[in-house]
C-alpha cells in the first residue's frame, strides 16, 4: 500500500451526467458538477432532494446508474469506496466504539502502512490541529457531542487526503457550538487547502461556510453560484424561497420589457414569459420616510399595518398591501432602529431599493 | 383582581409537600408490588428446591453429614467421562451454532426491517413446536432407512447406509437445531443495531471488506455473540431430551446419568450432587465470561 504524503494537493472534482433512479423515482437526474480544486462547495437542498445521494455516489457508496465521476483526471465511478482516497465526516460521525480515539485517528495510517512511530507523531499532530491535544487515550463514550464532532474531523484529514467529504456534520450539535464549528471548520478548510465538498439543509450554514453553493432540489442542480449571488439573485422561485426569508409578489409584463407591480414600474426583463414575480427580502424593506417620495431609485408601496412581533435582535412587521398579499419587513430593535410609530391598522408606506428588487420568471412558487 | 392572603398560600404549599411526598412512595410501592408474584414463584420453585437438593447431596446412608456423594464422583471414572461428554457436546453444539448463526444473522441485519421479519420468522417457527417431536423428527430422518440415507445413497454420496443417530452425530445435529435460535436472537439484535456508517467509514479510510469486517464489524458484534454462545452452552449443559433419543444411551451427559440414577438406584443424594457439580461449573463458567467479556453489556444489547 502506497504512503500518502501529508503535503498533497488538492484535487478537482468532474461530474458529468450522473443519474441515480430508485424505482421510477429520480434520486439524481443527469447532474452535472465541477467542483474546483481546494474550493468549499457545499450541497444545499431540502431533505429528499438528492444532495445525500449526490455526496455518497462521491465516496462510492452507491452505484449510480450511469454519469462519469473524476478526480482530477482518474474516472472513479468503478473503484471502490476504499481505494478512493476521500476523507469523509459522517452525519453519525461513525466514530469506532472500540477503539480509542488514538486509534480511531492512527486506522486510516495503519491501512496505508504508516510505520507505529510515524503514526503517533501525525495522530498528535491532528489531535492539535483539531484541538484535543492530550485525549488521544480517551474512550468514544467519553467525549462530548462537540468531542466527537473533532476526532471524526481529524480521522477524516489525517491520512493527507486531496478531497474531503463531509456529511450535515454539524447537525447533532446545538447552535452556539455548530456556529462556532462552522468558523473552526472554515479554518481548517484554509490550513488545509482541501477540496471540500459540504452537505447540508441549513441554508445559514451554507452562506456561512461555503464559496460556492449548488443548490440542489428534485435530484437536479437548481443552481451554482457563490453565496452572495444565491442570496442577492436566486434564479428560481425555489432558491428564492428556500434560501432567506422572502415574499413574493406577482408582476405584470406591460409595454414590451417593463414589468409592473400594480402600478409602478418595476424593472426590465429578457426573455420570453408573461409571468414574473417580484422577490423582496424583508431586511431589505424599511418604513419610508419624507426624502423616499422624491427619489427615483425606490419603490413605494402603501399598506395597513396588520401586526408587528419581536423577535429579540429584530421586530418583523407585517403589512397588508392588498388582498392576501402581506409585506414582512424586518427592522431593528434597538435605541437607533428606524421602525415605525405607527399602531396595528394604521396606515403605512413601504420602501425598497429598485437595486434591492429581485425579478425572477414565473408565478412564483406555485 | 381577587387574591388570596399571602401566607394563607403558603401555609398551603407546606401542607402540599407532605401529601406531594406520600404520593411518591405510595407510587414506589406498587411499582414494587407488580414483582411479588415473581419473587414468590422463583423463592418456593428454585430456591427452596435447589436448597433442599443442596442439603442432599450433603448427606449420606445414615442420614448424618457426609461427602460419599461427591467422593464417588472423583473415585469412579463414569462420571469423569460424563462430564467430559456434557462439556464436549456443549462446545460442540455452540461451535456449530456459530458457524451457522453468524452468517445467518449478519444476512438479517442486512435486510430492510419487514424482509427481516420474515426470515426470522422462520428462524422461529421451529420454536413454536414442540421439544420432543423436533427431536424424534430427526430421528425419523437420520436413521439408517431415512430420508438423508436414502437421498444420499440415491445420489451416490455413500452406497451403504451410514450410521447417524444413537451416536454423538445425530446428537449434535439435533442439539443445534434446536439451539440455533437462542444464537440468532442476541447476535441479530447486536448486529442490527450497528450503524451502517462504522462499514462505510471504514472502507472510505482504506479498508477493504475483508479487513473492513475483521477490524470493525466482527468486533462490535462480539458482545450479541457471546451473550447468545453463553445462553447456548449453559442451555446444552443442562440438556436431556435430546441426547436420550439421538444419542441412543451412548452420549450420556449429566442430565441422562442424572435420571438413571433415579430410575436405577434411587439414590437422591448421588443425582443431587450431580446437579450442584453441574450448578457450580455454570455459575463458574458464568463468572469467568463476565470478567472476560463485560457480559453485562453484552445482555442488555449495548455495543
Amino acid at each position: 500500500m502506497k504512503d500518502t504524503e501529508h503535503t498533497s494537493t488538492a484535487l478537482p472534482i468532474r461530474i458529468r451526467d450522473l443519474t441515480k433512479r430508485y424505482g421510477q423515482m429520480y434520486a439524481l437526474k443527469s447532474v452535472d458538477l465541477d467542483v474546483h480544486s481546494g474550493e468549499f462547495l457545499t450541497l444545499l437542498g431540502p431533505s429528499g432532494s438528492g444532495k445525500t445521494t449526490l455526496l455518497m455516489a462521491i465516496a462510492g457508496f452507491n452505484r449510480p446508474d450511469s454519469g462519469s465521476i473524476r478526480f482530477g483526471d482518474k474516472e472513479v465511478i468503478l473503484t471502490p469506496p476504499h481505494k478512493r482516497d476521500v476523507g469523509m465526516v459522517f452525519q453519525s460521525y461513525a466514530l469506532f466504539p472500540h477503539m480509542t480515539v488514538a486509534q480511531n485517528i492512527a486506522f486510516p495510517l495503519k491501512l496505508r502502512g504508516v510505520s507505529v512511530a510515524e503514526r503517533a507523531g501525525r495522530v498528535e499532530e491532528a489531535l492539535e490541529t483539531v484541538q484535543l491535544s492530550g485525549l488521544g487515550d480517551r474512550n468514544i463514550d467519553q467525549l462530548s457531542g462537540g468531542q466527537r464532532q473533532r476526532v471524526a474531523l481529524a480521522r477524516a484529514f489525517v491520512f493527507g487526503p486531496r478531497i474531503l467529504l463531509m456529511d450535515e456534520p454539524l447537525s447533532a450539535l446545538d447552535k452556539k457550538l455548530r456556529e462556532r464549528m462552522q468558523i473552526e471548520l472554515k479554518h481548517l478548510h484554509r490550513k488545509l487547502g482541501v477540496t471540500t465538498v459540504y452537505v447540508t439543509h441549513d441554508q445559514r450554514e451554507a452562506l456561512t461556510m461555503s464559496d460556492r453553493i449548488a443548490v440542489i432540489n428534485h435530484g437536479e442542480l437548481v443552481q451554482l453560484d457563490t453565496p452572495e449571488v444565491i442570496y442577492n439573485r436566486p434564479a428560481s422561485a425555489f432558491v428564492a424561497d428556500f434560501i432567506g426569508e422572502s415574499t413574493m409578489l406577482p408582476l405584470t409584463r406591460q409595454g414590451g420589457n417593463s414589468v409592473f407591480l400594480y402600478d409602478q414600474k418595476i424593472g426590465t426583463v429578457e426573455g420570453p414569459g408573461t409571468d414574473w414575480t417580484l422577490v423582496v427580502r424583508p431586511e431589505r424593506l424599511f418604513f419610508a420616510g419624507k426624502q423616499d417620495q422624491s427619489d427615483d431609485t425606490k419603490v413605494i408601496m402603501t399598506g395597513i399595518l396588520q401586526e408587528t412581533v419581536f423577535q429579540g435582535e429584530s421586530e418583523m412587521a407585517l403589512v397588508g398591501i392588498a388582498d392576501d398579499t402581506e409585506l414582512a419587513v424586518r427592522f431593528g430593535t434597538g435605541a437607533q432602529s428606524d421602525g415605525t410609530k405607527a399602531q396595528v391598522g394604521q396606515q403605512v408606506a413601504i420602501v425598497f431599493h429598485r437595486d434591492d428588487a429581485i425579478i425572477i420568471p414565473g408565478h412564483g412558487l406555485t | 383582581m381577587d387574591t388570596l392572603a399571602p401566607d394563607q398560600t403558603r401555609a398551603d404549599a407546606h401542607e402540599n409537600e407532605a401529601e406531594l411526598t406520600r404520593q411518591h412512595a405510595r407510587e414506589q410501592w406498587s411499582l414494587l408490588s407488580l414483582v411479588i408474584p415473581a419473587l414468590l414463584t422463583i423463592a418456593f420453585v428454585v430456591l427452596l428446591p435447589v436448597s433442599w437438593l443442596f442439603y442432599l447431596s450433603f448427606t449420606g446412608d445414615d442420614g448424618g453429614f457426609s461427602l460419599e456423594n461427591y467422593q464417588r464422583m472423583v473415585e469412579y471414572k463414569s462420571y469423569y467421562r460424563i462430564f467430559i461428554t456434557t462439556f464436549q457436546v456443549s462446545i460442540l453444539t455452540t461451535l456449530i451454532c456459530i458457524a451457522l448463526g453468524y452468517p445467518l444473522s449478519f444476512f438479517l441485519a442486512q435486510l430492510p426491517p419487514r424482509w427481516a421479519g420474515f426470515f426470522m420468522l422462520a428462524v422461529l417457527l421451529p420454536f413454536w413446536t414442540s421439544l420432543l417431536v423436533r427431536t424424534y423428527a430427526w430421528l425419523v430422518l437420520l436413521q439408517r432407512q431415512g430420508l438423508l440415507n436414502e437421498l444420499a445413497m440415491h445420489i451416490g454420496f455413500w452406497s451403504e447406509p451410514v450410521k447417524l443417530v444413537h451416536k454423538m452425530t445425530g446428537t449434535l445435529i439435533g442439539m443445534a437445531h434446536i439451539m440455533l435460535p437462542f444464537l440468532v436472537l442476541p447476535l441479530y439484535s447486536a448486529m442490527s443495531k450497528i450503524d451502517k456508517d462504522m462499514m462505510h467509514a471504514a472502507s472510505n479510510l482504506g479498508a477493504n471488506p475483508v479487513r473492513a469486517f475483521w477490524s470493525v464489524y466482527f468486533p462490535l458484534s462480539l458482545p450479541g455473540m457471546v451473550a447468545g454462545s453463553l445462553i447456548v452452552f449453559i442451555l446444552c449443559l443442562g440438556f436431556y431430551v435430546t441426547p436420550a433419543v439421538l444419542g441412543g444411551g451412548r452420549v450420556i451427559m449429566v442430565s441422562n446419568q442424572i435420571t438413571a440414577i433415579l430410575e436405577n438406584q434411587f439414590d437422591w443424594g448421588a443425582a443431587s450432587a450431580l446437579g450442584v457439580v453441574l450448578l457450580v461449573a455454570t455459575i463458574l463458567i458464568l463468572y469467568l465470561a463476565a470478567r472476560f467479556f463485560k457480559f453485562d453489556a453484552a445482555l442488555f444489547g449495548r455495543n
